[in-house]
C-alpha cells in the first residue's frame, strides 16, 4: 500500500471516530488534537480500528507516532506492507 | 420532614412520550406503548421502546462512546432542567447532585461484546473494547449526565432492583435535607430492552408477558395476565429545598411528603404482603398522613399472578376502608420500565394535582376478583380532587419502597 492509500485508510478511521467533525481539510503536519476534538479514548479507538480493520498492532510506546496525519502515514506505511 | 423538598422540574422519555404532558395525555387517552420487537436469541417479544432523539443534547461521538442508559439520562436531565427554568451554565454545578436509580446496568454492553467476541472476533480478547469498563461501571448513566452538563457535584446510581425509580428521588431529597447539594437531578433510568438475558430470565421464571396483540401482553390485575413486559425509559426530577424554589419563583409540581424503604428478608424473588403493608404504613407516618388522606395509590403491579394478588392484599388491607383513595396501575400502558418505573409512574400521576383527573389502568378485560379493590380506577379516568399520591415500587431480593408526594400548599 502506497503512502496516499495509507493516508486514506487512516483518514477513514479518523472520520468514523470524529464523527461530528469534517476531516476533509486537515493539515497533515499539524497535531490531530489541535484540529479535532479528540481525547485519549479517541486515540485508543484509532489503535483498535487499525487492529480490527488492518490487523496492525500499535504498541503503547508508539502511540505518540499517531500525533499528526503525516506521522501516522510515516509510521504505518511499513506496517501496512508487512 | 424538617426541610420541605419540592419537585420543580420533570424530564422523561417512555414508550408513551418524550415529555410529561405527552405521557399524561396518552395515559388519559388509554393508549398502549407496547410493541413487538425482535431481540437476539429470543425472536419476537413484546416490549416498550422509547422514541426520543438521542443526539438532541449530545454529539454523535459521545453517544457512540456511551450507553443507551446514559443517552436516556442525558435527555431526561436536559428536559428536567429546562422544565425547571434552570440553565446548567448559570448554576453553581458543584452544588448539583445526580442520583439515578437503576435496576441493573452493564448487561447490554456485556452481552453485545460477548456476542462480537464469539461471532466476529474468534474469541480474540485483544479486540475487546476499551469502552467496556466506562460503559459498564454502575455509575455510568449518572456519570454521563455530569460529563455532558459539566456538573461537578456528586453523582452515583442507586441499585435497587425495580424499586430504584423511587429510591433515586428519595436519595435526592435526603441529600437536599442534609445540605449536601442545592439542586438534585433524581429519578431512574432503564436500558433493559437491549438485553436478551432479562427477557430470557423472566421467560424461564414463567413471568414474561405475552399476547398476539402487544397492547395486551401485560395486563396487571386482569384474570388472564401472564407476566411482565420489559420496557426502557427514564424520568428525572429537579428537586430543590422549598425556600430555594420560592426564592427564584419556580413552578412547583409537588412536594415530597414522605417515604419509606424496607426489606422482606424472605425470598430472592417472591414479594411479601406484610412488609409491603409496613412500608406503606411507615411512609404515611413519615408524611404525617392517614390512609383516608391518600388520594391515589399507584400500584407496583407488574402483571404477574402472585405479585399482583399480594400487593392487592396489602393495598386493600390498608386502603379498603378509605373510599376516596383511588387506585391505579401504569404498567399495563408502558410495561415495566424497571429502574425508571417508579419515577415514570409518579410523573404520569403528578398532573392530577392540576387537572383533577385520575388515570386508570390498561388491559383489564376481566378483573381478577382477587384484585377487585373497591376504589380501583379501571379503564376510564375519573375526576376527583387530588392532593396526595402514594407510589409503590418493589423489587427482587425483597426491596420495598413507597414514596408520597403531595400538592404544594404554602
Amino acid at each position: 500500500m502506497q503512502q496516499v492509500q495509507v493516508r486514506d485508510a487512516v483518514l477513514a478511521i479518523i472520520a468514523d471516530i470524529a464523527m461530528d467533525q469534517d476531516v476533509s481539510g486537515l493539515n497533515d503536519e499539524l497535531a490531530l488534537r489541535e484540529q479535532l476534538d479528540l481525547d485519549s479514548m479517541d486515540f485508543l479507538d484509532i489503535v483498535m480500528e487499525l487492529k480490527k480493520r488492518h490487523k496492525i498492532d500499535v504498541p503503547q510506546e508508539d502511540y505518540t507516532k499517531l500525533a499528526t496525519l503525516k506521522s501516522c502515514v510515516d509510521y504505518l506505511t511499513p506496517k501496512f506492507k508487512q | 420532614m424538617k426541610e420541605r423538598i419540592v419537585i420543580t422540574g420533570i424530564g422523561l422519555t417512555c414508550p408513551l412520550g418524550n415529555n410529561v404532558n405527552e405521557f399524561r395525555q396518552n395515559l388519559l387517552d388509554g393508549k398502549s406503548g407496547i410493541t413487538h420487537q425482535e431481540i437476539r436469541h429470543m425472536g419476537k417479544v413484546a416490549m416498550g421502546r422509547c422514541n426520543f432523539e438521542e443526539t438532541l443534547y449530545q454529539s454523535k461521538k459521545m453517544r457512540k462512546r456511551g450507553t443507551r442508559a446514559g443517552a436516556i439520562a442525558i435527555y431526561c436531565a436536559h428536559e428536567a432542567l429546562k422544565s425547571a427554568g434552570l440553565n446548567s451554565e448559570a448554576l453553581d454545578t458543584s452544588r448539583v447532585g445526580v442520583y439515578i436509580g437503576v435496576t441493573e446496568h452493564g448487561n447490554v454492553e456485556t452481552e453485545n461484546e460477548i456476542h462480537e467476541l464469539y461471532n466476529q472476533h474468534n474469541k480474540d480478547v485483544s479486540l475487546w473494547s476499551h469502552h467496556h469498563n466506562p460503559r459498564t461501571v454502575a455509575n455510568n448513566p449518572a456519570g454521563e449526565v455530569t460529563l455532558n452538563l459539566k456538573i461537578t457535584g456528586p453523582h452515583y446510581t442507586i441499585g435497587a432492583a425495580c424499586a430504584a425509580g423511587n429510591l433515586g428521588p428519595i436519595q435526592g431529597a435526603q441529600m437536599l435535607m442534609l445540605g449536601e447539594v442545592d439542586v438534585a437531578l433524581a429519578g431512574g433510568v432503564s436500558e433493559s430492552t437491549g438485553t436478551f438475558g432479562i427477557f430470557a430470565a423472566f421467560a424461564s421464571q414463567g413471568a414474561l408477558g405475552h399476547h398476539d396483540d402487544p397492547a395486551l401482553a401485560t395486563r396487571p390485575l386482569d384474570k388472564n395476565r401472564n407476566g411482565i413486559v420489559v420496557s426502557e425509559g427514564g424520568a428525572l426530577f429537579v428537586l430543590e429545598r422549598l425556600s430555594d424554589a420560592l426564592k427564584r419563583g419556580a413552578k412547583i409540581y409537588g412536594e415530597i411528603a414522605g417515604y419509606h424503604c424496607n426489606s422482606d428478608a424472605a425470598d430472592f424473588v417472591l414479594p411479601l404482603t406484610e412488609r409491603q403493608v409496613e412500608c406503606m404504613s411507615k411512609a404515611m407516618k413519615h408524611a404525617d398522613l392517614t390512609p383516608s388522606e391518600i388520594d391515589i395509590v399507584n400500584m407496583h403491579a407488574t402483571g404477574t399472578q402472585m405479585g399482583d394478588i399480594q400487593e392487592c392484599e396489602a393495598v386493600g388491607g390498608l386502603f379498603g376502608a378509605s373510599p376516596n383513595t383511588r387506585i391505579n396501575c401504569t404498567k399495563g400502558f408502558i410495561g415495566h420500565a424497571m429502574g425508571a418505573a417508579g419515577a415514570l409512574e409518579l410523573a404520569g400521576n403528578l398532573g392530577s394535582f392540576e387537572d383533577g383527573i385520575i388515570h386508570g389502568c390498561h388491559g383489564i378485560k376481566e378483573l381478577d376478583q382477587k384484585c377487585a379493590l373497591p376504589s380501583l380506577v379501571l379503564e376510564t379516568p375519573v375526576p376527583a380532587p387530588v392532593k396526595t399520591i402514594l407510589s409503590n415500587s418493589f423489587g427482587m431480593l425483597g426491596i420495598n419502597s413507597a414514596l408520597i408526594v403531595k400538592k404544594y400548599q404554602p
